[in-house]
């Protein structure tokens, strides 16, 4: 019996993002006026170095996105097999050793005894109040206090070594690829890629890629004996909910823009083509959803949602589908609050674009309205919404965190980095603080929303022409 | 001008009004107050005397639109939606779910929310610009790159973390002001300080790249080069010439938030424990209490507006050329 794939409502939208992008791209590839842009874009170092950082999230979130009910062995028929009623990834399954081994509560990072003092029961019978062992974290060390040190060392540089190797294979493949393609030697291609003289930065690329390759197989040869970035209040390992939570800002910062684009363009380009009472009926409904503040406007409309699941509870089959459900629920509503802006560009640049001799010369042979709109309108617009997409994503990953702290974001059962700051801010009054859940989430998201921030930079400058004469 | 401002209040109304008929659907339609009732009740299987109880008491047992036991006007106005809706543009705000008077609440919460958001306004734009001059005067150099790195790294640092960072380090590492609270009058400042000083410094990496894209949009321009053209130190063309005309977009920036600020900010002042309106928004979000939520998104509409009147006049206040049409 295999495994039974369950499709949640985001994971089908992340796909046909993901669809949408590949078209979009092979789109781009005919068009020489995107494609130059695009190329100005992978010419860059920055941008080529951000699209490396993001390519690791985007791949976790990708894995994250793919789930099924695992098959249980059965032990009490013997030879049967059930369905869990647990919903688990393909990233869960990658990493069940993290998902797993709980402890009982918090354990500093790499660290091999809890947190608290407890009363552990000798071997004679008494009892001797100390920081008990953990159950999984450093439990191969027979003696913690003097192999602990040479231990982390020793995995440390095993990973180091394993991610040098990887990366050095993989651009050693990559040159190889490259050389062939160009015609030319290996050793050429090699010497131009090193002193940088290569069209596309490889260099660097090579460099970032190394550093992210050399970390993951760090981070993994550690986790794989020790809680790499400890545990939370229940145990749980603060790096696989790190990890986890990669999704849900991706699906955040993406989903909302997949949401809110058909309605932006369509209205936009609308309003500014036809002018008169369509305009004015746009206009009107923009501004009227954006005078409302755009928290509140969430805030109502979780609220609403909640009483409604509460009111219909028997719906949701599971907890991962409600909070699942509650997700896109939060991207549709922060969709909605978010559009606008993008609206008001197109409508400006389509009032103008109707304006021009190609769309009168269009409009004089009897073109249909439908027909200048998809053929001479939207072809140049689309740098706008490209831009405004990129741009808008880092601010939706750090509003996520914002919201999740009030209590109108994601699903409190969900991973995600605005839930694990909102349960680790509690415990800063700790003595000693426990900091390793809030610096996890903060690393993690800080990582993302900088390459966001630095890639939508590169790819502004390469989309706006009017920023590019000032160059 | 007098015409103008009462065209723009006009226009105003029909927007308001799509507000209050937009919180209306989302509050009383797409849940009915039976619903509400339920939920704030708590258990599942309330009696259907509790609900009724709960709505009678708030005042949500009337038809929605149409009142059909009721004569003459009181068809109309003996419903929730002039009852609750219609009645928030004179300012009514009603009493919320737990019995308070909100329009008394907003009144008294205002003015902390104010104390904090203002400060952090007025220093922040001081700094921000100064920021901005500086990284424009040494345009293209390193000092301009790496000033525009640390810009986007700052902004890439949830403001959760400024403010944690912050209660952190200032007070509990260096006990220097208190963790939060609030106290009325001159004691509050020693509240204030470490709110003012977060607000500030996470504003800042957004603050200054948008001001610098302004300066230099500007240095860009012809007039400048007549300036240095004429022989004028650099300094003389950046503070007399480009601050001058880059102030237009950053001023009507500011105004556009000015009445905003009355609203205050959710997670500042959550954390720092400041009885402003943001908190009130936030514990109200928290208890369910969905009067105040429908009082807050009216005033804060209103207030928005107020925003987009005041820029309109301010541009054609400090741009002679924008004329009022």
């Amino acid at each position: 019996m295999i495994s039974q794939l369950v499709i949640l409502w985001t994971d089908a939208l992340v796909f046909l993002l993901m669809l949408v992008a590949i078209l979009f791209g092979i789109y781009a590839s005919r068009k020489m006026h995107l494609r130059r842009p695009w190329r100005q874009v992978v010419r860059s170092r920055v941008g080529m170095g951000t699209l490396v950082v993001l390519g690791f999230y985007l791949a976790i979130a990708l894995l994250d996105s793919i789930h099924f009910r695992p098959v249980l062995e059965d032990s009490a028929g013997g030879n049967g097999t059930t369905q869990s009623a647990e919903v688990i990834s393909l990233f869960d399954e990658l990493v069940s050793g993290l998902r797993k081994r709980q402890e009982k509560t918090y354990s500093a990072p790499l660290a091999v005894q809890l947190y608290a003092k407890e009363n552990i029961e000798l071997p004679d019978g008494s009892v001797m109040r100390d920081y008990p062992r953990l159950r999984y974290g450093g439990a191969h060390l027979e003696n913690p206090e003097s192999e602990w040190s040479s231990d982390i060392l020793k995995l440390s540089g095993f990973g180091i070594l394993k991610g040098l190797l990887v990366s050095f294979i993989t651009a050693n493949i990559l040159i190889m690829l490259l050389a062939v393609r160009k015609s030319r030697s290996y050793g050429d291609e090699a010497r131009s890629i090193l002193k940088g003289h290569s069209e596309i930065p490889w260099r660097v690329t090579f460099l970032v890629l190394a550093c992210m390759l050399v970390l993951v197989f760090w981070s993994a040869e550690l986790s794989s004996k020790y809680h790499l970035l400890g545990t939370d209040k229940v145990g749980e390992d603060v790096f696989y909910q790190a990890l986890k939570s990669i999704r849900t800002g991706l699906l955040i910062g993406t989903l909302t823009t997949l949401v809110m684009l058909p309605a932006a363009i369509l209205l936009g380009i609308m309003a500014g083509y036809f002018r008169g009472w369509v305009d004015d009926v746009i206009q009107y409904t923009y501004t009227t959803l954006n005078s409302i503040p755009g928290v509140l406007l969430i805030a109502a409309a979780i609220l609403m949602l909640q009483i409604y699941m509460s009111n219909h509870a028997d719906e949701f089959n599971s907890l991962v589908e409600r909070a699942d459900l509650r997700l896109l629920f939060l991207c549709v509503i922060l969709g909605v609050t978010s559009w606008t802006g993008l609206c008001r560009l197109l409508r400006g640049e389509a009032l103008k674009l109707r304006e021009m001799d190609y769309v009168q010369a269009a409009t004089a042979f009897g073109v249909s309205h439908l027909q200048i709109i998809t053929r001479h309108i939207l072809p140049n617009v689309l740098h706008i919404v490209l831009i405004a997409v990129v741009l808008d994503f880092s601010g939706l990953v750090l509003a996520e965190a914002v919201l999740s702290y009030v209590n109108i974001g994601v699903d409190p059962t969900m991973n995600s980095w605005g839930n694990m700051i909102n349960s680790a801010r509690l415990e800063m009054a700790r003595e000693p603080i426990v900091w390793w859940s809030l610096a996890a989430a903060m690393i993690f998201m800080f990582t993302l929303v900088l390459s966001a921030n630095l890639l939508s930079d590169v790819v502004r400058d390469a989309f706006d022409p009017r920023l590019r004469s000032n160059r | 001008m007098t015409a103008y401002i009462i065209r723009r209040i006009l226009y105003a109304i029909p927007i308001l009004l799509g507000v209050n008929i937009l919180t209306f659907v989302l509050f009383f339609v797409v849940n009915s107050p039976d619903d509400m009732a339920r939920m704030n009740l708590g258990a599942k299987r309330v009696s259907p005397e509790a609900v009724e109880n709960w709505k009678r008491e708030r005042g949500y047992d009337l038809p929605l639109l149409y009142n059909q036991s009721a004569t003459g006007t009181g068809q109309f106005t003996d419903t929730i939606f002039f009852q609750k809706s219609l009645k928030l543009f004179r300012f009514d705000f009603g009493s919320s779910d737990s019995g308070r008077d909100i329009g008394y609440d907003i009144s008294q919460r205002m003015w902390p929310s104010l104390a904090i958001a203002l400060p952090v306004l007025m220093v922040g734009l001081l700094l921000n610009i100064t920021f901005a001059l500086l990284i424009a005067f040494f345009r293209a150099t390193y000092i301009d790159f790496w000033g525009v790195v640390l810009c986007v790294v700052m902004m890439s640092i949830s403001g959760l973390f400024y403010i944690i960072g912050g209660q952190y380090l200032i007070s509990k590492l260096m006990h220097l002001v208190p963790i939060s609270g609030y106290d009325t009058g001159l004691g509050s400042i020693k509240f204030l300080i470490l709110p003012v000083i977060v607000g500030v410094i996470g504003g800042i990496g957004a603050g200054t790249r948008w001001y610098r894209t302004l300066f230099l949009e500007e240095i860009n321009k012809d007039y400048v080069r007549t300036a240095r053209a004429k022989g004028l130190s650099e300094t003389r063309v950046l503070f007399r010439h480009v601050l001058k005309n880059a102030m237009i977009p950053i001023l009507t920036g500011v105004v556009v938030v000015l009445p905003l600020l009355f609203m205050g900010s959710l997670i500042t002042e959550s954390f720092f424990g400041i009885p402003g309106l943001g908190s009130y928004t936030i514990d109200a979000i928290n208890r369910q209490d969905f009067a105040i939520v429908r009082a807050m998104v009216f005033l804060g509409s209103v207030l928005y507006i107020l925003g987009l009147i005041m820029t309109d006049i301010s541009y054609t206040i400090v741009d002679p050329r924008v004329r009022l049409s």
